[in-house]
């Protein structure tokens, strides 16, 4: 029994005479006190220090990049001369790389407009709100309805001939199979991890796979004619 | 000598017109800290105090604070830029010149607006993503997330109107593939082309709109929805934090409290 300090214990309503009140847990409630480690700092100076250091770090690195690099200028605008390939600014390239696949209709009106509502409404469905993998639930019939959307997406891409989509979108449905076959926790840490994850987390990745290997295909392996060209130079 | 510079900047501090300003008072206490951040407008977008774990580099790696941070740096490149910007052509071309070979670092201005542009539409959607893949796009912060995609498209389109004023042959076909785009809308595509060019070819006209909207319409409506997005994440309850595991005590520990009315022992259930 170790030492305890001199406690003494009085029954009293006054706080300012007893002001430490002991709370005695009986057998059927249960004693657990919610606590987080989650601590509250001052704003003042701790988010603003970091935000200072965010602030100069970033500065520092760009300022260092105008010295290096400069903006390009090309000459002065000609409507009489168009260069071969006119490109969008690099952000648009993935969109102009659409407009090469697809009808104007589709690529530039009907895709952007779906992006950004599918954007727009993530938060308001559920499916996007419930966590757990994708495969704790209904395995069977979420594969069917995983292989059924792969082989449609693999015939109409393979007929329109738009293999740039075509790949990554396999690449992803690999994945997605590679992490169905297994119980949550076997295999090693990147299939664990990747099993874990809900749906949102798969039709976000493979939109953002699709923008940036379109984006970079419209970037680096366009030239003339809308061809495709290594970024060094020569047809591909 | 750092003394003096000491003394002084304490008489500034100390001085009436000073205290008249930031009104917190001096002093490092809690209430001082609280009040330096709470009695200031811009910083009283921050609550007084935050969740240490929402500060950790991991949860948002500063992506939405940096991508505010390049919106400052336009700003603040943007407006001397425009003092020796005329939207005209070709004038605009040659002012382009200018600051390449006549205005003391104007090159190194023009760079500096241009990549902080750039990063800022690669820093949306890379805060995007980490909002995203964090989860923090659920209630309460649905709404939080709508002004999010509305800052991605006026972000897009601040750097797209922007591409326009160089008026070199980079700017005008850039332009001139992106609005062919518009035509392919059903019905209304090449009123919309119509509207935004001021004309059927990207022109005189369509030069001075792009910097109307790029200088003054969608700095406003960005500034508008920062304002909001940052007065949402205070409102919405602070960064989001994944939950963590709740720490309960493993068991109740034996407590063993002398009474001074019994002088016995009286001791928890479990012990
Ligand atoms: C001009 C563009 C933007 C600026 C300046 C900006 C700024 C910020 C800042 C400073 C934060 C604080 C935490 C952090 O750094 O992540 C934040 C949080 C947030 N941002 Fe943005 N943001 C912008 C665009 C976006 C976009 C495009 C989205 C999504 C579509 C978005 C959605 C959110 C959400 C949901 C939060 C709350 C995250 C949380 O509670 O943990 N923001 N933003």
């Amino acid at each position: 029994m170790p030492e305890s300090p001199n406690y003494t214990t009085v029954l009293d309503s006054d706080s300012r005479r007893a002001p430490v009140r002991v709370a005695f847990v009986t057998r059927r409630t249960s004693p657990h006190v919610k606590a987080t480690d989650d601590p509250f700092v001052m704003t003042h100076p701790e988010t603003l220090l970091r935000v200072a250091i965010a602030t100069e770090v970033l500065m520092i690195l760009l300022s260092v990049v105008s010295l290096v690099f400069n903006a390009p200028l090309e000459g002065m605008a000609d409507p009489i001369q168009t260069p071969n390939p006119a490109k969008a600014p690099w952000y648009f390239l993935g969109l102009q790389e659409l407009l090469h696949y697809f009808p104007p209709i589709v690529g530039g009106v009907l895709i952007p407009t779906l992006v950004v509502i599918a954007l727009i409404v993530i938060p308001y469905f559920n499916i996007n709100i419930e966590a757990g993998g994708l495969w704790t639930k209904n395995r069977a019939r979420r594969l069917r309805v995983l292989t059924i959307s792969v082989i449609v997406l693999t015939i109409g891409l393979s007929i329109l001939e738009v293999w740039a989509i075509l790949a990554p979108t396999l690449f992803v449905a690999a994945l997605m199979y590679w992490t169905a076959g297994t119980p949550p926790d076997s295999g090693g840490r990147l299939r664990r991890w990747l099993t874990s994850k809900p749906l949102p987390f798969w039709i976000m990745t493979w939109f953002l796979i699709e923008a940036i290997v379109l984006t970079a295909i419209g970037t680096l392996f366009r030239g003339p004619g809308w061809s495709l060209v290594w970024p060094w130079g020569g047809s591909l | 000598m750092a003394s003096s510079t000491q003394n002084a900047l304490n008489r500034l501090l100390e001085s009436r017109v000073w205290q008249s300003v930031f009104r917190g008072g001096r002093g490092m206490s809690n209430l001082h800290r609280a009040l330096a951040v709470q009695q200031n407008l811009f910083l009283h977008l921050f609550s007084v105090k935050m969740r240490r774990r929402s500060l950790e580099f991991g949860i948002t790696w500063y992506l939405g604070t940096l991508t505010f941070v390049t919106f400052l740096i336009l700003v603040a490149t943007g407006i001397p830029l425009m003092l020796y910007y005329h939207p005209s052509v070709p004038q605009a071309y040659a002012d382009m010149k200018d600051l390449q070979f006549v205005v003391s670092a104007g090159v190194f201005l023009r760079n500096l607006h241009r990549w902080a542009a750039h990063t800022m539409v690669f820093l949306v959607f890379a805060h995007m993503a980490r909002v995203f893949y964090r989860g923090a796009y659920r209630p309460p912060r649905e709404f939080n997330w709508v002004v999010g995609v509305v800052l991605l498209i006026v972000t897009l389109f601040l750097s797209y109107t922007g591409y326009l004023l160089p008026w070199d042959q980079l700017a005008f076909w850039a332009i001139t593939v992106g609005s062919n785009i518009l035509s392919a809308v059903p019905w209304m595509g090449a009123k919309i082309r119509f509207l935004m060019l001021g004309g059927t070819t990207v022109n005189a006209n369509a030069l001075l709109r792009f910097y109307v909207l790029h200088c003054v319409v969608l700095p406003l409506v960005a500034v508008s929805f920062i304002g909001v997005h940052f007065w949402r994440i205070r409102k919405d309850g602070g960064l989001y934090r994944e939950p963590r595991q709740t720490h309960y005590p493993a068991q109740p520990q034996p407590i063993s409290i002398p009474s001074s009315e019994t002088e016995s022992e009286v001791t928890s259930p479990h012990a």
